[in-house]
């Protein structure tokens, strides 16, 4: 099935395929669940057990349901020598599952800061993450090195892809990551596949072999969206990922992560501070002076 | 894997490494190099000194020497058993060598060493080293009719009788009394035989050897009566020795004491196996110390190509120099030998064996030591040499390695932002750290390899390149005269080759480990922050 799904002819159509939105479907429950045969993605099929069940309890207790990432009461400074600037002053902040949210604010208002603790790569000064109802804040390194692999998936406006490896080897680079090197070499050609299946699913078939310095920052940009989905991610972190893009590209860029958001109901958790972008998103909340301000639906 | 993957890319990608890659090489290949040359070296000479010394030596320490030599090799087969495959007795004693070349009279320190033919072969290499090919197989101190070879053309009997032959005309021109060993001058072994003739003429002519080799010839006749017994004494016998027919008791000369070079590198002989020369030792078991000075007639060359042996070692036969030296007791015929050589079985330890003979025979009077003892401070100064390079030259592989640190560092930073990519994936600290260790030990790998694959071809082509050297140069960069070899001998120990290896190989990772500590110690909000 996965490999059915693997190849170009299912892949995602962008402008034909996408349902319509429902009305007022703010809440990650208004998503329908996608029935096996309408999954494009190839990391979907087997992602499609493990969601399951945050989809039951979204539908369980509807808007006022379990958040799937939340944070409590966050305070995170930074020192520059005698002074301490005070980045994020006690943030509370609920995701649903299924949902896109877009994170809006001023440029250093500590949106990317907000990110990283979301995404684990930093620890807050105060407060709490919880993943579900696991605390994440405090968890070892080698438990935060797992979830940042194999929960999250993160792209970043930058792209930062590794100029070394090829738009392939960077769409594996997690998959290297997690498994062994035994474990890599058995499964490599199914790896292969699936990331190349991936490639061509973000339209980038044709630049596989491709260093990043070869390709335009869209295709960048796809290839990190790649990469972030092959490890079958729960929650996509994107930190201003249309930010260095021009319009029509970043338009492209948004309708694959709402395709994303739709198709698979894949979490995702957007920073920018262009109001266009984010009002393509679910539920925007905007940053102020270290605090969240719920902004509404896009 | 994606360790391997980034590892393999970074090394394919900066060719700054190849710096370090190029400095390690060269380190590890000129330490093989040197190594393999000292060794070879050492290796080479320790090879001569053991085929010329014996493994061990039972020494008495008196000028003297023991009585006996049979009952105390008797004594060490009891004590060694198996352990001693071979044992011959020699004498040595401390003697003045002259040589007549022309008007002049050469004069060399030697040590005399008497040694038994019958019984030499099975402890020492020594008659392999004799110039006349029937004399490698069986030494004898007869002198031989030619045959020495194409260095010594002119030499043996044939040399000798022409010599004599001359002499005697000569002496019937100048109406002088035939002068016995009247120097042949300059015999040049290589010199055309009318060139020859004449120099002698023209040397010969004007010498005087007459009152010379009168000097010689009579030494008091009461000294060598006082000696304990011998014909020797007797010497100066009635009847006329004549050289065309008679010869001296044999003698074999180192044959750096006859030989020289040229200029040109031309290898010539003050004297030739067939011409007599005087030897002037020591007699034992007397109350006042006298010397004596005897005739002998060269029978061959030794050629050890150790310039310590053989410029000093000059052998004649013991029997011969036993009678010589009054060391048989006239009434029971029992001979002293100064030592008995041994040869060990293959595997047994000379010290070993060295420390029972110590415990057996009293120390006051015996000595025993290995050869390795005799050689001692030439041993120990070759390895210090080796040690003393070793050190620097490792000092350059440390210096190599100091650049592998600042390298290293340099890519860390650039890599910075990587690192975060790298750990925001769930890489842990660990995974990054073993990228640049894995970097390190990679490079440390190649270069180590590359450099022992360079200097392994270096020291098989040693020659070419010496060759090489000298066209480029225009210079002689070893001179075979100098050094005896005609090769630039090399020996390659693998075990040295190996710790070389392993040695710059840990210098890299050990170089690497900073960096990559740094490294891993990266926070990822900090590295992604960088742009
Ligand atoms: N490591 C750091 N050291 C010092 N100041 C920092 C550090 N990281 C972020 N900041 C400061 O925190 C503020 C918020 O940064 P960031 O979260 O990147 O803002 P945004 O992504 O909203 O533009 C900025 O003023 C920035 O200068
Ligand atoms: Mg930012």
């Amino acid at each position: 099935m996965n490999d059915k799904n693997s190849t170009a002819t299912t892949s995602l159509d962008w402008t034909g395929s996408l349902p319509s939105r429902p009305a007022g479907g703010a809440s990650p429950a208004a998503h329908p669940t996608m029935p096996a045969p309408h999954v494009h993605f190839p990391s979907a099929a087997s992602s499609a057990a493990p969601s399951a069940t945050t989809r039951a309890t979204s539908e369980a207790d509807t808007s006022a349901g379990q958040a799937q990432l939340s944070v409590t009461g966050i305070k995170k400074s930074y020192r520059k020598g005698p002074h301490e600037v005070r980045v994020l002053d006690g943030v509370d902040l609920e995701v649903y599952p299924g949902e896109f949210l877009a994170i809006v604010g001023q440029s250093g208002s500590g949106k990317s800061t907000l990110l990283h603790l979301l995404g684990t790569l930093d620890r807050p000064d105060a407060g709490e993450v919880y993943l579900g109802d696991e605390r994440i804040d405090n968890i070892s390194a080698r438990q935060r090195d797992r979830l940042r692999n194999d929960y999250f998936g993160m792209i970043f406006q930058f792209y930062h892809l590794l100029p070394e490896l090829t738009a392939l080897e960077n769409v594996l680079a997690p998959m290297m990551i997690r498994l062994s090197t035994l474990g890599y070499w058995t499964n490599a050609r199914r790896l292969k596949r699936k990331a190349r299946a991936l490639l061509e699913s973000v339209g980038l078939g044709h630049r596989i072999k491709h260093k990043p310095r070869e390709l335009s920052g869209g295709e960048m940009q796809r290839a990190a969206i790649a990469r972030a989905l092959i490890a079958k991610p729960q929650v996509l972190l994107a930190d201003e990922p249309t930010g260095n893009l021009d319009q029509e590209t970043g338009a492209e860029i948004m309708h694959i992560l709402r395709t994303l958001n739709r198709e698979q109901g894949l979490t995702i958790i957007m920073v920018t501070h262009d109001a266009k972008i984010a009002c393509q998103a679910d539920r925007v909340v905007q940053l102020v002076s270290g605090r969240v301000e719920q902004v509404g639906s896009g | 894997m994606y360790k391997f993957l980034l590892c393999l890319r970074y090394l394919r990608t900066r060719y700054i490494a190849l710096a370090c890659i190029i400095s390690v090489t060269l380190g590890v290949a000129t330490m093989i190099v040197v190594n393999s040359v000292m060794s070879g070296f050492g290796h080479e000479m320790e090879e001569r000194m053991q085929s010329m010394i014996s493994d061990l030596v039972l020494e008495s320490r008196g000028h003297a020497g023991f009585p006996g030599a049979e009952w105390h090799m008797d004594a060490i087969r009891e004590v060694l058993g198996d352990d001693v495959v071979g044992m011959t007795p020699t004498v040595h004693v401390p003697a003045l060598l002259d040589m007549q070349v022309g008007e002049q009279t050469i004069t060399r320190e030697i040590v005399l060493i008497g040694i038994d033919p019958k019984t030499s072969p099975s402890v020492s290499k020594l008659s392999e080293y004799m110039i006349h090919p029937e004399n490698r197989d069986r030494l004898s101190f007869e002198l031989r009719e030619d045959g020495f070879g194409d260095r010594l053309p002119r030499s043996g009997w044939s040399h000798r009788r022409q010599r004599a032959r001359r002499n005697k005309e000569l002496a019937a021109i100048y109406g002088q009394q035939p002068a016995a060993d009247a120097p042949e001058g300059a015999a040049a072994a290589d010199e055309a035989a009318p060139a020859a003739a004449e120099v002698a003429d023209v040397e010969a002519g004007p010498v005087d050897a007459g009152p010379v080799d009168a000097g010689w010839d009579a030494p008091p006749p009461a000294d060598v009566a006082a000696g304990p017994l011998d014909d020797w004494g007797q010497e100066p016998q009635p009847e006329v020795f004549d050289p065309e027919r008679q010869q001296n008791p044999g003698v074999v000369l180192g044959i750096a004491l006859s030989s020289f070079r040229t200029p040109d590198g031309d290898e010539r002989f003050l004297n030739v196996p067939g011409d007599d020369v005087k030897i002037a030792f020591w007699l034992t078991g007397m109350s006042q110390r006298t010397a004596v000075s005897s005739d002998f007639t060269i029978v061959d060359f030794s050629e050890s190509k150790m310039s310590e042996y053989d410029a000093r070692f000059v052998f004649v036969d013991i029997h011969e120099l036993q009678r010589m030296r009054g060391m048989i007791d006239p009434t029971t015929g029992v001979a002293n030998v100064s030592a008995i050589q041994m040869k060990l079985r293959e595997g047994v330890d000379p010290n070993e064996a060295r420390q029972k003979l110590q415990a057996y025979f009293p120390p006051q009077r015996y000595a025993a030591s290995t050869w390795r003892d005799k050689q001692l401070p030439l041993l120990e100064a070759i390895n210090m040499e080796m040690i003393i390079l070793n050190i620097l030259l490792f000092m350059i592989i440390a210096v190599a390695g100091f650049g592998i640190l600042a390298i290293f560092s340099m890519i860390v930073v650039e890599k910075t932002k990587d690192i975060g990519v790298l750990k925001s994936l769930g890489a842990s600290s660990g995974g990054v750290m073993s990228i640049f260790l894995g970097y390190g030990l990679s490079l440390g790998l190649v270069g180590s390899g590359g450099g022992m694959i360079l200097g392994l071809l270096f020291v098989d082509n040693i020659d070419l390149v010496r060759r090489a050297v000298e066209y480029i140069s225009g210079r002689e960069v070893f001179d075979p005269t100098i050094y005896y070899f005609q090769e630039i001998p090399t020996l390659v120990e693998p075990l040295t080759v190996t710790w070389i290896v392993c040695g710059a190989m840990s210098i890299a990772v050990i170089a690497s480990i900073l960096p990559a500590m740094r490294a891993a110690r990266l926070q990822p909000v900090e590295a992604l922050r960088y742009e």
